[in-house]
């Protein structure tokens, strides 16, 4: 029986260890995804965490300001006005209509602060059927063979 | 012919149903000509899937633009090698490339066993036919990659249509490892198949022995050398192009390739106890389970878009697909461990802790125990959302938190098992064992110290670097010693003599080797520098010893697409060095942009230079430049893992006893008959 014992407690360390090291790093990175819609219903402490927002670049709404750039991202039928202050040129795939996700938090007059943006390419590799203004013909109809 | 493919996919999935339902009745009634057809179907199901696959690939080298998955993947001036890879570039065709990877593992294998293993083929082949449906019904019915392009006309009929050209394929795909990376690692996903088929095929059949663990040892190696392969590949193409100086972002689509990876060793190291004790039945057959699951789940990953990452380029509906065939596959798993599950009963039970066994067992418990923390992390927002209704993501910091711990019990634990006796291990064989490499290896730590090292991570890895290397070529050391002492044959010939007595063990040392430089790259991390500015034509700026000068922009017109190019000199204490050319590239043909990462590469250190794009501030353009110690070193250990794997998978040359550097502390018999012997082991370990 003390074998087992001996095992018990081994396995009982490292998995009680490895826990507390999740839990620790849960704490640092945890990261709330809203949608545009969600934040202005977000109240008290929901308000300060930091947050995941995506949506679709507005055509022509990209401005590169002095030490930031400013956008409009669109979802749901709502608009959202972002400012990104990070520090990194944003990447190739950001441009008007691509799917943004911005990472930071909102501010109190309304417009996100994003430390983070990153972006997919709009539905052109994938050629959504119905998807318009892609490279692939519009709204393609698909017949099978 | 893309109605040809079509056609050859429907034929497919006809025979993939005849080798399914006629194998079930086959297994019932044993009648032999029922047994050959449905293996017969097995093979046809796998030349059609050829068929349609070839034919996909003449239709982009044909630029046949009236096909819907051509034209949004590529285009005229598109050149031959992303052709070729164009195939696997979007869900169509990526499905459609599982499956021709999976024809080809399936097909090897009822080809090797078609006279061997009468009891048990039947069973293993209805589990690959089974699996080949589920792919072959996505290929057919959900996801085609034969569509036509087709518009209605005035008169409301559908009419078929062809464009001048294709839209392209993606700049970031556009690289040369898409054209090895995404085989490799699928490579890797679907060869975990062949082991669950084989697992679950003998726990149906009742399959006598440890003989299935023999047939699928080799299938295992091959695919997880290629889930290895595969993962480095992409962490290196995520570090050479998308130009953010690191490798390895935990993304849910990267944790994904992880995760079978994780369970795919733990199940290589812990069938040795199988073999040799008759231990952990249960547990090993779980984790061949869910090895295939936790494929098939990072194939739903990359699909389905659930957890939002850089590959998910798709959301599409193709997940309720792969969620009812994972929850099929957990039902069949758990239905055949309940019925047949007397006969995993362990013929043995650990004796000590100091133990060969008990190594195995902590190698896998902390393998797991990460497995299970990635697969937490990259499903906590899907989870968060059910639980809590708020959708939580978690990051870096908590896998990083994790796994750097894991991943040092597991690197010391690559030193330690090995050399561990079976049963128990007397003090004196560890003393022999680990004396001196654990001595080298604090002294490594202590000159460390002195030059500054305060990174308390980076500090152990180097340290437990030093210790399993050492442990390695103290075992290499003793057995070329003992050949050379009969041979007269040089070091370097009775070491090679020696890997090739027993490859096993050796090609294991290996790997294990690989890994250290793996782990040496991953320390340098720690010490990892950037610097950005922007720059105008004659500025410089300075990273570590290096001097980057600008020396101005020009513009490289390709065929596919226009590069535009700055001209950085590289000089090291004054003295010019090398040119370096980061790229922003246009592709013309779906407006999109892309970067070209320039690296100079050294054992020492990566000096990765980055064409950022134009400042918010000044507009002007932003030089990005890295110094990243030591990165080499990982790839070079993968190549090292590679080659290890490949050596541990040849037949040994010899008999399989050899002379053993430590005396058996074993008194009784061992399981299996093996006789335990004071001077001579068992080679086949």
């Amino acid at each position: 029986m003390k074998k087992q014992v001996k095992f018990g407690v081994g396995i009982g360390v490292i998995v009680a260890s490895m826990g507390f090291l999740a839990w620790l790093g849960y704490g640092e990175s945890k990261t709330y995804y809203h949608t545009i819609a969600e934040l202005p219903t977000l109240t008290g402490a929901a308000k300060g965490q930091r947050m995941r927002v995506g949506g679709t670049v507005a055509p022509g709404s990209i401005h590169r300001l002095n030490g930031r750039i400013d956008f409009v991202l669109e979802g749901e039928g709502k608009t959202l006005p972002v400012s990104y202050i990070g520090s990194d040129p944003l990447p190739d795939t950001f441009v008007d209509k691509s799917q943004a996700l911005v990472e930071g938090h909102p501010s109190p007059d309304g417009r996100f602060v994003a430390e983070v943006v990153q972006a997919k390419c709009a539905s052109k590799y994938e050629a959504a059927p119905g998807g318009s203004g892609g490279a692939a013909a519009s709204s393609p109809q698909r017949s099978s063979m | 012919m893309d109605v040809f493919g079509s056609f050859a996919l429907v034929l497919a999935f006809v025979c993939a149903v005849y080798a399914f339902g006629g194998g079930i009745a086959a297994i019932f009634t044993r009648h032999p000509l029922l047994i050959k057809s449905t293996r017969q179907a097995g093979m046809a199901t796998c030349g059609l899937i050829f068929v349609a696959t070839f034919s996909l690939e003449y239709l982009f080298f044909s630029d046949n633009f009236s096909n819907a998955y051509v034209v949004a993947h590529s285009n005229r001036d598109l050149s031959t090698f992303y052709k070729i890879a164009a195939l696997w570039s979007g869900q169509e065709g990526s499905l459609l490339f599982w499956s021709f990877l999976l024809a080809v593992y399936v097909l090897s294998v009822l080809v090797t066993y078609r006279n061997k293993n009468g009891e048990l083929m039947p069973y293993v082949g209805v589990v690959m036919a089974g699996v080949q449906i589920f792919f072959l019904t996505l290929n057919n019915f959900v996801a085609s990659p034969f569509k036509a392009l087709a518009s209605p006309g005035a008169d409301g009929v559908m009419n078929y249509v062809a464009r001048a050209d294709g839209s392209g394929l993606n700049p970031l795909l556009q690289y040369p490892e898409m054209v090895i990376h995404p085989p490799n690692l699928y490579s890797g996903y679907t060869g975990f198949t062949i082991p669950f088929a084989f697992a679950l095929g003998a726990l149906l059949a009742r399959y006598p022995g440890e003989k299935w663990i023999h047939l699928t040892r080799k299938w295992t190696m091959i695919a997880w050398m290629f889930q290895s392969m595969g993962i480095l590949l992409g962490a290196h193409w995520a570090y050479a192009v998308l130009g953010w100086g690191g490798y390895w972002g935990w993304d849910p689509v990267e944790n994904a390739s992880f995760l079978p990876w994780l369970t795919g060793t733990a199940f290589l190291h812990s069938v040795m106890m199988q073999e040799k004790r008759g231990m952990m039945k249960v547990w090993n057959v779980w984790l061949v389970f869910s090895t295939f699951l936790l494929c098939i789940l990072g194939t739903f990953l990359t699909r389905s878009g659930i957890v939002s990452s850089v590959h998910a380029f798709a959301q599409s509906s193709i997940g309720s697909w792969f969620v009812g065939f994972l929850l099929l596959i957990i039902t069949v798993c758990f239905g055949a461990y309940l019925k047949n599950r007397d006969y995993l009963k362990s013929e043995n039970q650990l004796d000590s802790i100091v133990s060969r066994e008990s190594s195995f067992l902590f190698n896998n418990l902390i393998l797991l125990v990460s497995c299970i923390a990635i697969l937490s992390g990259t499903l906590f927002p899907v989870f968060s959302e059910w639980i809590t209704g708020n959708r939580i993501s978690v990051g870096a910091p908590f896998f990083n938190k994790v796994n750097i711990p894991i991943g040092l019990l597991l690197l010391f634990l690559t030193g330690v098992g090995p050399l561990l006796a079976w049963r128990k291990t007397s003090t004196e064989s560890l003393k022999r064992n680990f004396g001196w490499p654990l001595g080298i290896g604090l002294v490594a730590g202590v000159i460390a110290l002195v030059f500054g090292f305060r990174e308390i991570y980076s500090w152990v890895c180097l340290i437990l670097c030093v210790f399993v290397a050492s442990t390695v070529g103290l075992e290499f050391y003793r057995g070329a010693k003992v050949i050379r002492a009969r041979s007269g044959a040089s070091f370097l010939a009775s070491a090679v003599d020696l890997t090739l007595r027993n490859t096993r063990r050796y090609g294991g040392y290996i790997v294990h080797v690989g890994m250290v430089f793996v782990f040496i790259g991953l320390a340098g991390a720690a010490f990892n520098r950037d610097i950005q500015k922007d720059m105008q034509v004659g500025q410089t700026m300075q990273i570590g010893s290096y001097t980057l000068l600008l020396q101005g922009f020009d513009s490289k017109p390709e065929k596919n697409y226009t590069a535009q190019r700055m001209n950085v000199e590289v000089l090291r204490d004054k003295k010019p060095l090398m040119m370096l050319y980061p790229e922003k590239r246009h592709f013309s043909s779906n407006e999109q942009n892309g970067t070209m990462v320039a690296i100079y590469s050294t054992l020492k250190e990566d000096l990765y230079v980055v064409y950022a794009g134009d400042s918010p501030e000044t507009n002007m353009p932003v030089l990005h430049a890295y110094l990243n110690p030591l990165v080499k070193w990982i790839w070079f250990g993968g190549a090292v893992v590679v080659f290890g794997t490949l050596v541990a998978m040849l037949p040994n040359r010899r008999a399989v006893l050899v002379l053993a550097g430590a005396p058996q502390p074993a008194a009784q018999p061992l399981a299996h008959g093996l006789t335990p012997s004071v001077t001579l082991r068992e080679g086949h370990d």
